[in-house]
């Protein structure tokens, strides 16, 4: 039960987030222009600087709370570990949007945009996992 | 109240990361590995933020307005276009590659070493050269910005 439980309270808190940041400030959930808007310009610096702290605490609160679920896992070389952040933020900056904005908030108000955007990186993210492992053997 | 509102979020949205797994990289590969030791784990961290923002979403929007601003801002672009499809398909080869987003990257920030930062700063990276190409393309910065008070 615990492997369903717990992941499933995490989504609830995820949901309930989203639900609370709309509720409160009108805004989606969105964290790659969240984090975007910090320094890319577009105003309303503040709540974005604050939502990315809040991220950030929640981190350190985990490593207390939760040891194991944070800062581990990250097992690629540096070169891969840059080109991934490479496409990561240009390709949900060109997609406007990640996995927080189109894969929760945007599924969950039915946007067609988040539905097809879902589908789109879900496909690729899964193709590329199948051939760095099953094709390459790894990284 | 508007920037508090912000941070309580954020750390509400990263402590369902860290509980739903999403902060370990190699949960997040076990869920996109179909051909391998497949990890349904992350089917039920979606299904429980969906599920709770779709239940949510009509009674908030339902109101005149949110509690702490004039208006609700919400994505107004309807086309599904080659910037949509292109965009997703480069992000999700991204992400495939390293099983890290944006969201639990940022959590990882201070706990999970150098790469994350160097991930971070790449990512970030990124997002500046699509805004720089964006403008010297269209004039203007990204169309996912022009977002409108009804959706």
């Amino acid at each position: 039960m615990d492997g369903i439980l717990v992941p499933l309270v995490g989504g609830v808190t995820i949901g309930l987030a989203s639900s609370f940041l709309l509720l409160a400030t009108g805004k989606i959930a969105g964290i790659s222009g969240i984090f975007a808007g910090t320094f890319l310009g577009g105003g309303e610096r503040a709540w974005r600087a604050a939502f990315v702290a809040g991220l950030v605490a929640s981190g350190l609160l985990l490593a207390w709370w939760r040891p194991g679920a944070v800062g581990e896992g990250l097992e690629a070389p540096a070169s891969v570990v840059a080109a991934a952040g490479l496409l990561v933020g240009f390709g949900s900056r060109l997609g406007c949007g990640c996995t927080s904005g189109h894969g929760i908030c945007g599924i969950g108000r039915l946007s067609p945009r988040s539905l097809v955007a879902t589908a789109t990186f879900m496909t690729t993210a899964a193709l590329t996992v199948f051939v760095v492992r099953h094709v390459l053997g790894g990284l | 109240m508007h920037v508090l509102s912000g941070l309580v979020a954020g750390l509400l949205f990263g402590l369902g990361l860290g509980l739903g797994g999403m902060t370990d990289p190699r949960n997040v590969l076990g869920f996109l590995d179909f051909a391998g030791d497949w990890n349904p784990s992350l089917l039920w961290v979606m299904g429980g933020g969906v599920g709770v923002f779709a239940a949510l979403f009509p009674a908030i929007r339902r109101r005149s307005g949110p509690l702490f601003a004039p208006a609700f801002d919400l994505p107004a672009m309807r086309r599904i276009d080659r910037e949509l499809l292109a965009g997703s398909a480069i992000f999700g080869v991204g992400w495939g590659l390293l099983g890290l987003c944006p969201g639990p990257a940022i959590v990882n920030a201070l706990v999970g070493g150098w790469k994350v930062l160097l991930f971070l700063a790449a990512m970030a990276a990124g997002m500046g050269f699509h805004a720089l190409w964006q403008r010297r393309r269209l004039g203007e910065d990204a169309p996912c910005e022009h977002l409108g008070p009804d959706a």
